[in-house]
């Protein structure tokens, strides 16, 4: 970053906010105007993952630490959004014709005949909203002051994150009873009396997850912008250099990492809503993964690169899916070989380097607009 | 969780139980080694390490196929030309990527993680055209048919003696390599310190090579001994690469003997509590024990002192 620490946060109209208001633009007018409500929802959908990838642009671009888990944190998001939509669609007159009316149908299948004492809270929509990020971040709180404080870190917390990611896979699909197995949470329909199935209704919910992802952007701008990503690029750079001027490292990444944990559960949360389900194939190894891949595209080191990287390679994957479905795995392998190996900065990489450069021809100040200077590759990756 | 049974079925549970986890700790342990000494010597992380033993195991496979419709005569000694041949090419295909690939990579770990993960997406495909999704497995010849009855309640397969007998095999072969061979003394010297290794002559680029080749041929003949327990379809490798992964960090990078240890412990632990828990519980429980002791204790139970 170039700018001093004591620039005015909105003091004025600089690159990345007019990035930002140009995104805000498209996903607020341009999209919903051209598109049908199949589609933009499909677009709304892709936005909740941008949501994880800003929390590893901020995790992995900034400070260096790559988690593989941050599914875990998604679906956790969801799950807890899940389950209270899930208690308002088994309300007793809805499942009366189960053998114990009032618990979810996938309980009442596997022979359950009370509620579990974890969904009992999931009954309040206040708990419910407050679970989807305290229970993420607490999780991410333990795991890091775990590993960070004994220094662990770059592979090894990559491998244990994906372990993780594993483990709380089997789990769901292992507890069927509990947590509706394999299938997930299926079949949500109203949010407090508010059908989430009707075309109105996923109009609005698209319009909230828009402003919440904006919302989201400026917040992570804040945190990159302040003092404290400051630190957190030093520590990425030279750890020990940080640690020597007196700076306990372990506490920077901890907080990082509780941030993307937290932000990515809010896409989770607005994933479940918007598709109308949640299952534990949002949690594992390889949806964690490709969501690295979705923020590796964009650009580490840039928000805005990273919202626009998950919209194009989703839109990418439904594209080709659709048409060329063996050709999908193919993409997404050359995807990630390519990234590491040819783009190291993803997209917003290639926009400094070959249209930055041209606007700042046309306008007398340069337009900064997707972000970040480009770093060699060898230090963004240590 | 014991009661209802006596002493002696639960002795007979534990043998036959403990068997069971010793075929899995085969498979772990083949393909532990490969990636230790991938990760051990190159600090690469090797994702696409369960495609190669998968293309061992389809190489076998084919093997299968060609000699009981060519030389029917040969069929009972096609597993060791099947078990040759998936070495070679499994090994050549790592010395490829090796060479377009892993080479621009040294030193940044987390990019090679990223890089071999798309280039197992990539072999996955690759497989699935090839081969189509279905599972196949490979016709055993007679001799590898059947059981051993040790008594009256325990027997033991085939199968799983021999491919034990294998892994320890292999594991001296490797044993033997790296720390009798000339050729090892090269590799643990440039693992300690690649610059003075250069220095003395010791070619490290090639060094370098012949290790990924030879880390992803075990891996191969891993995947070989895993036609011999299960079938093989294009995803079966990524179903083990994390527990692998699991594995060598826990048994410490840089150490053979720790990498045996605790694929052992890991096997046994996951086996003998399948057979009391659901096989989901006893996975998460053996996962999560093992994440938590790595949290306690980094760098694994056993450690080999190398100087940074």
């Amino acid at each position: 970053m170039t700018r001093t620490p004591n620039s005015r946060f909105f003091g004025r109209l600089d690159g990345d906010i007019a990035g930002i208001l140009l995104l805000a633009a498209l996903l607020i007018v341009v999209l919903p105007l051209g598109l049908d409500i199949f589609r933009l929802n499909m677009v709304g959908k892709y936005l909740t993952y941008a949501f994880v990838a800003l929390g590893l642009v901020l995790c992995w671009g900034s400070a260096g630490i790559l988690s593989l888990g941050q599914g875990i944190f998604f679906g956790i998001g969801g799950y807890c959004m899940a389950m209270f939509l899930k208690l308002e669609a088994s309300s007793p007159e809805a499942t009366k014709i189960q053998s114990t009316p009032g618990i979810p149908d996938f309980m009442d299948w596997n022979q359950l005949k009370e509620l579990p004492w974890f969904w009992e809270p999931f009954h309040s929509l206040t708990f419910a909203t407050v679970a989807v990020v305290a229970v993420p971040a607490l999780l991410a709180f333990i795991v890091g002051l775990a590993m960070f404080k004994r220094r662990v870190g770059g592979v090894y917390f990559a491998i244990i994150t994906q372990a993780f990611a594993a483990i709380l896979t089997i789990l769901i699909v292992g507890q069927q009873g509990y947590t509706g197995g394999i299938n997930g949470i299926t079949d949500l329909r109203t949010l407090k009396g508010w059908d989430i199935r009707t075309d109105e209704a996923k109009l609005v919910l698209y319009f909230v997850n828009a402003a919440l992802l904006i919302g989201c952007i400026l917040l992570c701008l804040y945190v990159r912008r302040s003092k404290l990503g400051r630190i957190l690029v030093a520590l990425r750079d030279k750890e020990d250099r940080v640690r020597f001027s007196g700076y306990d490292v372990a506490n920077f990444k901890i907080f990082v990492f509780c941030f993307a944990a937290a932000l990515s559960a809010v896409g989770g949360a607005m994933f479940t809503l918007q598709v109308g389900f949640m299952s534990p194939s949002f949690v594992g190894i390889v949806p964690s993964i490709e969501m690295v891949i979705y923020c590796a595209v964009g650009g580490r080191l840039s928000l805005l690169g990273a919202v626009y990287g998950t919209l194009l390679v989703n839109w990418a994957k439904t594209m080709l899916s659709e048409s060329f479905p063996e050709l999908w795995l193919f993409a997404m392998g050359a995807l990630f070989i390519g990234v590491v190996m040819v783009f190291p900065n993803g997209l917003a990489g290639l926009y400094q380097q070959f249209i930055a450069p041209r606007l700042g021809r046309l306008r007398p100040r340069s337009g900064s607009g997707a972000g970040a200077p480009i770093i060699p590759p060898h230090t963004a990756a240590d | 969780m014991f009661e209802g049974y006596s002493l002696a079925e639960l002795g007979s549970i534990f043998a036959m139980q403990g068997f069971a986890g010793l075929i899995l700790f085969s498979v772990f342990v083949l393909m532990a080694l490969g990636l230790a000494i991938i990760f051990g010597q190159m600090g690469v992380i090797n994702m696409a390490h369960g495609e190669f033993m998968i293309l061992g195991a389809y190489v076998t496979y084919l093997c299968s196929n060609f000699i009981s419709s060519t030389a029917p005569a040969l069929f009972p000694a096609y597993f060791f030309i099947a078990m040759a041949l998936a070495f070679l090419a499994s090994g050549a295909l790592g010395m490829l990527v090796e060479w377009a690939m892993i080479r621009f990579l040294y030193r940044r770990p987390l990019d090679t993680l990223l890089a071999t993960w798309g280039l197992s997406l990539i072999l996955q495909q690759i497989f699935r055209s090839v081969f189509g999704a279905r599972e196949v497995g490979v016709v055993l010849p007679d001799w590898l048919m059947g059981s051993v009855a040790v008594t009256d309640t325990i027997e033991v397969p085939i199968n799983g003696l021999f491919v034990m007998g294998l892994t320890m095999t292999i594991t001296v072969v490797i044993y033997a390599v790296m720390f009798r061979s000339r050729w090892g003394q090269g590799v643990r010297a440039v693992m300690q310190n690649r610059v003075m290794a250069g220095a003395v002559g010791i070619n490290t680029e090639k060094v370098d090579r012949y290790t990924f080749g030879l880390g992803c041929g075990i891996a191969g003949v891993a995947g070989s001994a895993f036609t011999m327990v299960g079938s093989t379809g294009p995803t079966s490798g990524q179903l083990y690469i994390v527990d692998t992964f699991l594995v060598v960090v826990f048994g410490g990078a840089q150490s053979l003997i720790g990498t045996i240890a605790s694929a052992f412990t890991i096997s046994q632990a996951q086996s003998t509590m399948e057979f009391f828990l659901s096989g989901s519980t006893a996975k998460v429980l053996t996962l999560l024990t093992v994440v938590v002791i790595l949290m306690l204790r980094p760098q694994g139970l056993f450690v080999l002192k190398v100087r940074r």
